[in-house]
């Protein structure tokens, strides 16, 4: 292996496979931080027609540098429409136009719900996290979820401490019983590989491992005795022009971030 | 519609206890507004906005808000806000009550509020814990044409809401361009709309549907340019990400956070000098 090929962080092989999961020509649903670095780097590589999304109303949305906020300037201006925050949640996600959302969280049990809420307990949280935004919608309307998180036993937990948004529920067919419209998490990707669920039981299952890392890392890093897949493959590195698109990416990000602004104000004030 | 210095608009519209909308969505937020409202010190007011952001960390941390009525409370991008975190997990400077929502409910809650509805509608419940602990009080219902469940979600109806806007015309018509959020639907389920704004033109030049509104919709406008700062104002500057950024150092202990307000916002008489002993503005 050379340096210049295989050296990758693990947030870099994470987003790389993250990408991986989005079509060319899907429309998604995009959360900010991991999830919108994902997206915008599918769009500049494999899926140049990726319809991107953010909850501040900007539809098929281009950005140049990706954006601290889900309402950066940058992404009215690359977009297609900006449409007002009703409409994108009521005329885009529950009205079903929108295949894949993607989201991240504080806290996920085996049957990917997920807590952005929360530690502790409500009423007297050890941490208050920033809560909902537009996640228990997207879980719920959105075609399928996409999930990408940091595999810790803290964070892989056997029981949330809030559920914000639903995943499979309490697994076996219940979120299918709700007749919730969306079909629910398809994968989740962690630092250690993807976990899908399993078709009968909807428990997340380990099924795929980045090059290097065992099964027996990716259960130590889980809170609930994690479920194998009979055939658990191995992904492959990041290709090269991948992360080369994702550095020069988050380089002109932190750039963009660090650019100072100035207002000139009229004389007279 | 009324033309007055920020700070006679703030004393005449902004009471004790009033339920109290500063809307933008990342976008056009009027900071400025909220510095005066801690300037002139009110208390115990219900704060209601989708994304608190610094400007409502600013304001809970300085002890004017008992109550909080929002969606998502974070420092975008960047993590928490430190300030609704201390009230929230150590009622420190006080304590605060929150009703919690989802922005899809939040949105649909102003927008009935504007409707003069009681409350909206959605047509598949998000399974979410909030159902029980949040005073948000939502209820399932049936469709009465098709019988199919929906979820009620109730009105939300600010005393008084405050955004920042591009452009005012001689007549006090109000241009908002850009990310517009749920601002539209805030400013019209409201008893009162105080505007700030970055400058007066003669006319408003604008395409059909753009968003305007229209004079007589507007109880009291003041031109503050820069208001939005650090957010931004589209078209003419733009978010200062590196301050949203320093935000998490400066508001993380209640000493440099009182440090800060109280020479920043505080020991100021207005906008202007505020943005000038930043350096933001020369």
């Amino acid at each position: 292996m050379t340096a210049s090929v295989c050296d990758y962080t693990a947030d870099e092989i994470m987003t790389v496979t993250a990408a991986r999961q989005l079509p060319n020509g899907a429309v998604c649903f995009v959360g900010i931080g991991l999830p919108s670095a994902a997206c915008n780097l599918a769009r500049m590589t494999h899926a140049p027609d990726l319809v991107l999304i953010y909850e501040s109303g900007a539809v098929g949305t281009r950005p140049t540098v990706l954006p601290l906020s889900i309402g950066d300037g940058e992404l009215a201006e690359t977009a297609t429409a900006v449409v007002s925050l009703p409409e994108i949640f009521a005329h885009y996600l529950q009205r079903g136009r929108v295949d894949f959302g993607f989201l991240g969280a504080a806290q996920i049990d085996r049957y990917a719900n997920i807590n952005s809420t929360v530690i502790g307990d409500y009423a007297q949280p050890k941490v208050r996290l920033p809560g909902a935004g537009g996640a228990p919608e997207i879980a719920t309307f959105a075609r399928e979820v996409l999930i990408i998180m940091k595999q810790t036993p803290r964070s892989f937990v056997p029981r949330l401490d809030f559920r914000t948004s639903c995943g499979y529920l309490t697994g076996s067919g219940a979120r299918a019983a709700t007749a919730a419209p969306g079909a629910g998490p398809r994968a989740v990707i962690t630092d250690f590989g993807v976990l899908r669920p399993d078709p009968d039981t909807d428990e997340l299952t380990l099924s795929a491992v980045y090059p290097g890392i065992t099964v027996e890392a990716a259960r130590a890093a889980t809170g609930w005795p994690l479920k194998i897949a009979a055939r658990v493959e191995t992904l492959p590195a990041p290709d090269p022009e991948d992360l080369r698109v994702l550095r020069v990416l988050e380089a002109s990000t932190r750039e963009a971030q660090a650019r100072p602004v100035r207002i000139v104000l009229p004389a007279a004030i | 519609m009324q033309l007055l210095p920020l700070k006679e608009a703030i004393a005449a519209h902004v009471h004790d206890g009033a339920r109290v909308a500063l809307e933008g969505f990342t976008h056009l937020i009027p900071f400025a507004a909220g510095h005066e409202i801690v300037r002139q010190r009110r208390r115990n007011l219900h704060l209601i906005r989708m994304t608190p952001d610094l400007i409502y960390d600013q304001l809970i941390g300085m002890g004017c808000a008992s109550r909080l009525t929002f969606s998502w409370g974070g420092n975008p991008g960047v993590g928490s806000l430190h300030r609704l975190r201390d009230a929230v997990e150590h009622s420190f400077p006080q304590p605060l009550t929150l009703t919690e929502y989802t922005h899809a409910e939040l949105a649909l809650a102003y927008q009935a509020g504007a409707s003069g509805m009681t409350c909206g509608f959605m047509p598949h419940h998000a399974d979410t814990d909030l159902d029980q602990e949040s005073s948000s009080s939502r209820h399932a219902v049936s469709c009465p044409f098709t019988g199919r469940p929906l979820t009620a979600v109730p009105a939300v109806r600010p005393d008084v809401t405050i955004l920042h806007a591009q452009q005012i015309d001689t007549a006090g018509n109000v241009l908002l361009r850009g990310i517009i959020g749920a601002a539209k639907e805030a400013a019209l389920a409201a008893e009162r709309l105080l505007i700030t704004v970055e400058q007066q033109v003669a006319r408003l030049e604008v395409d059909l549907n753009a968003v305007v509104l229209p004079s007589w919709l507007v109880t009291a406008a003041s031109i503050v340019p820069g208001c939005a700062w650090p957010s931004y104002a589209h078209s003419c500057y733009p978010r200062d990400n590196r301050f949203y950024l320093a935000w998490d150092e400066i508001s993380r202990e209640r000493s440099s956070f009182a440090a800060w307000m109280d020479r920043h916002v505080l020991g100021v008489r207005g906008h202007a000098e505020h943005l000038r002993l930043l350096g933001v503005a020369t």
